[in-house]
């Protein structure tokens, strides 16, 4: 009782009530976040939801989502295959220039979408240092979907070397030398063992580069050329669309492409805490 | 001694079962990374450097040039400045205050990182457009927000918002509140308690967050490309300007522009993970 009252007077951490710092904070968050995602449904679904539906399924408007999901599934696929192997020699190999590749890895936050698609026009465009390779391959790589998607895969680059890195690390190497000990094969033992240990720092990583994959927009427009319908994707289906001035399409992709992402966060977070669960 | 035998130990382990697979593996990492990222930035720097360093000078030097710069860091450094306030209110609200919706508020923090910047750009034009509902307002009050510098800043400050609550929150959650209340049981209000006992603590958090919002600010693109109406000179940032030039084919003059924003944002990185080596060398010690 004595303790209770010399208690009395000093704040309870934490505190449970709407303190002014807490309304600031709320009203901050709804100035930014929430309202212009009010907005957008508002902007989208003022004419009507039938219209809305018919703007996203024009042809123009189907093709674009299609590449857009194309797109962003090769490029998660081929940062999740590469990311994997490059988080893997990275924490477990040691070799000169180790040190080197690992602060390459950052780089794509780094530098701005736009620079990304001039790197790319610079590379394999006509006096590029490797123009020989898309030619050599028989395929146009600027200003066509080959190009779209190695701009998606450079600005994603990061997300699964970064969010396997550290759980590869703090697994360990104990579980694997147990099983070479117990004759397992250096394929068997990866499959077996760290395969399943690391699976949700790595899918949270294909969900991150996913989501990424999904809105990319400044590197893809540079690199595209912008022929609507035959290498448009879903952002520059939006860009093209406000041009025009055809707002009405505009927003009804914008409206799509908000939902998506908000569809991939909800799935980041739920693998978000598996991975705190599981260690 | 201890790291000494875990080096031999796991070299021991790299030769062993690994017959094919040590450079296999090592190449394929050094590949990807060499194709997808050195060789890119060489390039650029090559081509804004290929006419010689007076002309690299003369277009970055450009009037246009230089006014999408000022404007870049202008709104850049405001929108750090902003966020890293307001960001750091929201951390601790999130950590030290108990009330309804926080974890909502928790959840939207991270919607600004999963929304498409530009989507992000079509909904700041839909609410503060001259047509929308909130825009119309400030028109008919004299307040131009979209097609002017307050909608760039507006964006950035939406598409950077979670780089400061992000940093600061786990250095937050990690600090034992046995200080704070000492703060408390000797007097302090919560104002001074704040002051004197936790901004001292998570002002490192805080200029990590600064910087990677800094970073983020200079070279985002989709948002400001719809927001800012790109009226060169006046409008327009250095990013959007860059995609002017590539747009009129001034290869030479985008490349220069370029290899001047990766140089700012090479030692933005640069900074930003020295710091963080430095903290977990100090953490390591403790």
């Amino acid at each position: 009782m004595a303790i209770a009252d010399m208690n009395r007077g000093i704040p309870q951490l934490p505190e449970r009530r709407f303190k002014l710092p807490v309304i600031i904070a709320l009203m901050y968050t709804a100035l930014l976040v929430v309202a212009p995602l009010l907005a957008i449904t508002w902007g989208a679904l003022s004419s009507g939801i039938y219209a809305t539906l018919r703007e996203i399924t024009s042809p123009d408007a189907l093709h674009a989502l299609k590449l857009t999901l194309i797109l962003a599934l090769a490029a998660s696929a081929l940062n999740a295959l590469l990311g994997l192997v490059t988080a893997w020699v990275l924490v477990r190999h040691d070799f000169p220039g180790r040190a080197f590749l690992n602060a390459l890895v950052d780089l794509p936050f780094a530098i701005s979408p736009v620079i990304a698609g001039l790197m790319l026009i610079l590379l394999f465009g006509r006096q590029g240092w490797l123009k020989a390779l898309p030619d050599a391959l028989g395929i146009q790589m600027v200003f066509a979907w080959p190009g779209m998607l190695l701009a998606t895969v450079f600005v994603s680059l990061p997300f699964v070397v970064r969010e396997v890195m550290p759980v590869l690390r703090h697994l360990g190497t104990e579980q694997e030398e147990v099983a070479y000990t117990l004759g397992a094969t250096y394929w068997q033992t990866f499959w077996n063992v760290t395969l399943p240990a690391i699976r949700w720092g790595f899918l949270y990583g294909i969900s991150l580069t996913f989501a990424r994959a999904l809105g990319e927009f400044g590197a893809v427009l540079v690199v595209s050329g912008g022929v609507s319908g035959m290498t448009e994707t879903a952002t520059l289906f939006i860009f093209r669309s406000m041009d025009d001035r055809n707002y009405a399409a505009a927003y009804s992709m914008a409206l799509v492409l908000a939902l998506a992402s908000f569809c991939a966060l909800i799935l980041i977070e739920l693998t978000k805490g598996k991975i705190r669960r599981r260690g | 001694m201890s790291t000494s035998v875990a080096r031999l130990e796991k070299r021991v382990l790299s030769e062993a079962g690994r017959p094919w697979g040590t450079w296999g593996l090592r190449g394929t990492a050094a590949a990807y990374l060499g194709v997808m990222i050195a060789l890119p930035v060489a390039a650029v720097v090559h081509a804004g450097f290929e006419e010689g360093l007076r002309r690299f000078w003369g277009s970055v030097t450009e009037p246009v040039a230089l006014a999408a710069l000022r404007l870049t860091l202008m709104t850049a450094g405001i929108t750090t400045l902003i966020n890293s306030v307001m960001g750091t209110l929201a951390a601790y609200v999130l950590v030290r205050h108990e009330f309804p919706g926080r974890r909502i508020l928790n959840a939207l923090i991270d919607l600004p990182f999963a929304i498409p910047t530009l989507v992000t750009g079509v909904m700041l034009v839909v609410l503060y457009g001259p047509q929308g509902p909130v825009g119309s307002w400030f028109v008919a009050h004299g307040v131009e927000i979209v097609f002017a510098r307050p909608g760039i800043v507006l964006a950035l400050l939406m598409v950077t918002y979670p780089f400061v609550v992000r940093s600061v929150q786990p250095v937050l959650l990690a600090m034992e509140l046995d200080q704070e209340e000492a703060a408390y049981t000797l007097g302090a209000s919560r104002w001074t308690a704040f002051w004197k006992v936790l901004f001292p603590a998570i002002f490192p958090a805080i200029v990590t967050g600064a910087l990677l919002t800094f970073g983020r600010a200079i070279g985002e693109f989709g948002s400001i490309v719809i927001v800012s109406g790109n009226i060169p000179g006046r409008t327009q940032t250095a990013p959007v300007h860059v995609f002017g030039l590539i747009e009129s084919d001034n290869t030479m003059g985008a490349s220069a522009m370029s290899v001047l924003l990766l140089s700012l944002s090479f030692v933005l990185v640069l900074v930003v993970d020295w710091r963080q080596k430095r903290k977990e060398l100090r953490d390591g010690n403790r």
